[in-house]
């Protein structure tokens, strides 16, 4: 095929494209407009219903906590695809490591960003505890908050603390607490159901204040266990990586 | 049977929201397409990271701010870390 037909080919579907497109658009409801009647049920029913004032929360870990059990084994799966790829490759990378390092100078980091890094350590630890710990209150939950948490790791990392980064999260220990997240989610969807609820139904008090943080029952506590994994699924993933390309600035 | 009448809602003048909203509508299309044209993969991870910043202040004024903080510890931070490591990893074995 010539660039010619090559750039009419592209034209023709360009062309056709763009007028499926336009149509597609001209069928949208208006800018700001809401068709579905289930955000307008949920938004008059959740609060009274869980006791939780952070309604996506409450969507997220109640409405629909069967899909969001699924969508937080994506990730545990994840993790385990990572390690299990880079394990294979550690042997390889040990082998060569002596000749890869040899001439090899690299930049120290620079005090700007340690002092940064080392400054935010604190002010992240607390904001991800916040936002795993307040998602019946207001817009957090566990995802977010399992990322910041593992972000305020990170940062140790990038103060230029390797081995302070190993220490504070070593492999097995972090492993363990995935595991306990992870398996504390669907520990109590089953609970539930061996109090003859099904699956996932919230067994706990809802308490009496809406928007407190004792809260809306097992949502608050479905959030927590989220945090936990999705914190240190995060920390796994960085520090695996971090091992395969990073170690060796700090042994050489 | 009930019968609900539709009332068109008054015309709203245009307020600070819509300048921000469309301003940042721009932005994110703007930034998208920097992303798109930037060819040295380093920098364009930075400029993926600014993006997945202006992606969750555009959240942000579409007043989703659940949305704009997952868009925001994993467009703005997660995601640019795992592909800065790949990078490096990537280099090391060319060198």
């Amino acid at each position: 095929m010539t660039a010619a037909q090559r750039r009419w080919l592209f034209l023709a579907g360009a062309a056709g494209f763009a007028a499926f497109y336009l149509w597609g658009l001209t069928g949208l409801p208006g800018f700001g407009n809401y068709p579905g009647p289930y955000g307008d049920i949920i938004n008059r029913i959740a609060v009274a219903q869980t006791n939780a004032t952070g309604v996506v929360s409450a969507v997220n870990f109640e409405y629909r906590g069967f899909d969001t059990v699924g969508e937080e084994y994506i990730l545990f799966i994840a993790v385990i695809g990572v390690s299990t790829v880079l394990r294979q490759l550690r042997g390889e990378r040990e082998r060569e490591a002596r000749d890869e390092a040899v001439g090899r100078r690299v930049p120290p980091t620079s005090d700007a960003v340690r002092l940064l890094s080392l400054v935010l350590i604190g002010p992240t630890l607390v904001m991800g505890w916040f936002l795993a710990s307040h998602a019946q209150t207001s817009p957090s939950g566990g995802f977010q908050g399992g990322v910041v948490l593992a972000t305020s790791f990170i940062l140790l990392y990038l103060a230029g603390e390797f081995l302070l980064f190993e220490r504070v999260s070593p492999i097995d220990i972090t492993d363990a607490v995935e595991a306990v997240g992870a398996g504390g989610f669907a520990a109590i969807g089953i609970t539930a159901v061996g109090l003859g609820l099904a699956y996932l139904t919230n067994f706990l008090p809802l308490g009496s204040t809406p928007g407190a943080v004792s809260s809306s029952g097992t949502i608050a506590l479905i959030s927590f266990f989220v945090g936990l994994e999705v914190g240190a699924a995060f920390v796994l993933i960085v520090s695996e990586l971090l091992e395969q390309t990073l170690l060796l600035r700090h042994r050489s | 049977m009930n019968v609900v009448a539709v009332v068109a809602p008054p015309p709203v003048p245009l307020g600070l929201m819509d300048v921000l909203q469309v301003t940042l509508l721009v932005l994110v299309g703007a930034g998208a397409t920097a992303v798109a044209l930037i060819r040295s993969p380093p920098r364009q991870v930075i400029a993926l990271s600014a993006y997945g910043l202006l992606l969750a202040l555009l959240f942000l004024v579409f007043q989703a701010p659940d949305v704009t903080l997952s868009e925001l510890c994993i467009g703005a931070v997660a995601l640019p870390i795992l592909l800065l490591l790949a990078l490096a990893k990537v280099r090391r074995r060319e060198e």
